[in-house]
């Protein structure tokens, strides 16, 4: 199947059957991962830049890991480091990097919309890897892939995503990662940070737990975002996990064979119970394997893409 | 030197004109309007033929920001004046975030004295109701006044303190001039960067809801009750705006109120994707919210349109959607998008005119807006029907951060003509 991007910047923007390619390309590339040897040429010759200016460890260091199975050669450029600091602007920041003979740009950043600038202003391949609270395509691809490699179709499920729903840029590339491919969405959490616009990308609102996991397959639990001032819109920590809290009392509302999911970090004992994150029903670390399937799979469409 | 500007289609709303005439301008005052004038032989006459044109009073824009002092980089006085003249607009009344502020004598004399020696148009400045507007003391509005402050106005910078805006209603009071409200509660606004709504949700920007307009204009509806004094709401964006506007109005209250061209042009959805050139406050709201305001310029809840005119550099536009500054350019594309108006059925040509000339004149009484005898003769010839497609490269203003780049628009203006003088002439 065709892919005819030379970007991904967000899920909203893709369409199912370029989905369905990106989950299929990521089937092949998670068979690299169970060789002796995990390395592959398809990107041998290409720059690949890291650009993460925003905190991260788990995402970049899954993008490092499929950038270098895939034989890129691959550039680490974060915060701490950059000329951003300096004052330099995003947009000659990469236009440096693009001199420098980058063919990839993956970009984590705290500011919704930051590899929409880059894309307008640049000939590299732009990969979102995060942008402030709008999306993170990559992680709602692997949470797609997890859960189609368990359940084996997305279609019919029922799907419910729990927490600071408003701030989320992962709630909100879950919402039309699996809306597109079929299942129905859910979301839970405290009033203010479940705003009533979202019913208006298709999903359902509710404000009880209990309730909202009533025939649930799949169980996405945001992370409470200290770091974004999630603290603003409820009263504390303690109140929310009494009301919002995953534990193994709760679940028991949901389908048997429910799957949770969490993007990590965990915050344990907030978003959910060290009982729960050690249950069988909790896909955590799976996620984290297949990320970097996922991965490679669109730095490899990317890169083969046609400019579009 | 004479000038007759001949043939035209002469609409004067403030006169209640609306014909095929000519005008007759002498010593920069308006002379004469009528057919088959007879002007004694040997004066030396510039004659303009204004076939197929309309010949109105010079536009009045009562929101404009001209940056000069302290912004030099987005717009000076002397450039913001030329675009003004290219967009038709004769008197432009600017607001006072400047840097310094206009706060005080000193800085209104500034502005007047560059507006004399550089500028081609009428300029007539905008006090600010509290030093250095941070809403904490009254600024020397008296003192601004006699300078030549047209209006005070927190522009950009709320007065959150109710108590201080009911101060600043009284004092302001007895000069006569209109307190020129921007309606925001920042509270409510919080970091938002558009409008809160279904669009903000899926780029994941923060939002700036339409109660924190709302909220403001009642309240300051509440307190122009209680003091008398006359307010003016700037760029009303919201259908509740407009509503609680007309409420008030019903019940005599004395209030007037302005719609920027892009409010009533564009919805939220020009946002997509992060156009930082659809990025201003208020922002731009929902098609609902669009049609409110046709709907109140069309009833006369709002009396005047302005242009916001917030000129800013390409480099401070070209960044993130939540480090872009706000605002757009407007002078030059305001008149083309108001005759969509027209276009559309919304108003007729006269009462379009009249929205653009003798009523924000009327609401800042700067005595421009109208061709009467003895007037300042400031004209303005277009042609409606002229079509061309906007390029903000050609812009004479500094900024060239406008959404509508690349549209074909109609309404093309000729001649600019300020106290008898032609400032502007489409090449």
């Amino acid at each position: 199947m065709a892919f005819n991007r030379k970007n991904i910047l967000s899920l909203n923007e893709l369409t199912s059957d370029e989905i369905e390619t990106i989950l299929d390309t990521a089937e092949s590339m998670k068979e690299v991962s169970t060789r002796d040897v995990k390395k592959v040429p398809a990107l041998k010759g290409v720059t690949v830049v890291n650009l993460f200016l925003e905190p991260s460890t788990r995402t970049r260091s899954s993008f490092e890991i499929a950038e270098k199975r895939l034989s890129a050669d691959v550039l680490n450029f974060s915060t701490s480091q950059s000329s951003i600091v300096k004052g330099e602007s995003l947009v000659d920041t990469a236009k440096n990097l693009e001199a420098m003979g980058a063919s990839i740009i993956v970009i984590r950043h705290s500011m919704s919309g930051a590899p929409f600038v880059l894309a307008r202003e640049i000939n590299a391949s732009i990969i979102n890897a995060g942008d402030g609270a709008h999306e993170h395509p990559s992680q709602a691809l692997l949470d797609l892939f997890t859960i189609k490699q368990i359940k084996g179709a997305i279609r019919g499920l029922n799907v419910l995503i729990v927490g600071d729903i408003l701030n989320s840029r992962v709630a909100r590339s879950d919402i039309f990662g699996f809306l597109k491919l079929g299942a129905n969405v859910r979301i839970v959490g405290p009033g203010s940070i479940v705003p009533d616009y979202f019913k208006d990308l298709g999903v359902e609102i509710y404000y009880s737990l209990e309730e909202s996991l009533k025939n649930v397959d799949v169980v996405i639990m945001l992370r409470v975002q200290t770091e974004r001032k999630s603290l603003e819109f409820f009263p504390s920590l303690r109140e929310y996990s009494k009301f919002y809290g995953l534990n193994k009392e709760v679940l028991k509302n949901a389908n048997d064979n429910v799957t949770v999911m969490h993007p990590g970090p965990i915050n344990r004992g907030v978003e959910l119970t060290s009982e729960i994150a050690n249950d069988p029903k909790s896909v955590i670390l799976e996620q984290v394997s297949n990320g970097i399937a996922v991965r490679m799979a669109m730095l490899y469409l990317v890169s083969s893409g046609e400019k579009k | 030197m004479s000038l007759i500007i001949k043939n035209g289609r002469v609409i004067d709303p403030s006169q209640g004109i609306d014909k095929i005439t000519d005008i007759y301008i002498e010593k920069g005052k308006i002379a004469k309007i009528s057919k088959n004038l007879k002007i004694a032989s040997g004066k030396k006459i510039k004659t303009i033929d204004a076939r197929n044109m309309i010949v109105s009073p010079g536009l009045v824009d009562i929101h404009v920001h001209l940056r000069e002092p302290g912004y030099e980089y987005k717009e000076t006085i002397k450039t913001g004046c030329m675009s003004a003249a290219a967009g038709g607009f004769t008197s432009i009344v600017c607001m006072p975030n400047t840097n310094p502020i206009n706060d005080n004598a000193s800085v209104t004399e500034y502005i007047l004295l560059k507006a004399r020696t550089e500028g081609i148009v009428n300029v007539f400045p905008i006090g600010a109701i509290t030093k250095e507007e941070k809403g904490e003391a009254l600024a020397d509005i008296g003192e601004m006044y006699e300078a030549g402050c047209v209006g005070i106005s927190d522009d950009g910078m709320p007065v959150t303190n109710s108590n201080l805006m009911r101060r600043a209603m009284e004092y302001v009071r007895p000069f006569g001039i209109p307190l020129i409200i921007h309606a925001e509660d920042k509270y409510l606004s919080s970091d938002g960067v558009m409008n809160e709504g279904i669009v903000s949700t899926k780029l994941g920007l923060k939002g700036i809801p339409g109660a924190s307009e709302e909220v403001m204009i009642a309240r300051d509806i509440i307190l122009s009750e209680i003091t008398g004094t006359p307010i003016h709401i700037c760029h009303v964006s919201t259908a509740g705006s407009v509503r609680l506007i007309r409420d008030a109005k019903k019940r005599g209250v004395h209030i007037t109120a302005e719609a920027a061209p892009h409010h009533f042009t564009l919805s939220d959805e020009a946002v997509f994707d992060y156009n930082t050139n659809a990025k201003m406050n208020p922002p731009l709201r929902t098609q609902k919210d669009v049609e409110a305001i046709l709907e109140g310029l069309k009833d006369d809840t709002i009396d005047a349109i302005a242009t916001d005119h917030a000129p800013h550099s390409q480099d401070e536009k070209n960044v993130e959607f939540d480090l872009a500054p706000f605002g757009i350019v407007g002078l030059e594309t305001a008149l083309p998008l108001s005759l969509k108006l027209v276009e559309n059925g919304i108003l007729d040509m006269s009462e379009l005119i009249k929205k653009l000339t003798i009523k924000p004149s009327q609401i800042v009484n700067i005595g421009r807006g109208t061709l009467k005898s003895g007037t300042p003769a400031d004209i303005t010839v277009f042609d409606p029907n002229e079509e061309y497609e906007v390029n903000s490269n050609e812009f004479l203003s500094k900024g060239k951060n406008t959404p509508f780049s690349g549209w074909k628009l109609k309404g093309v203006v000729h001649k600019t003509i300020v106290s008898g003088k032609v400032v502007y002439s489409k090449n």
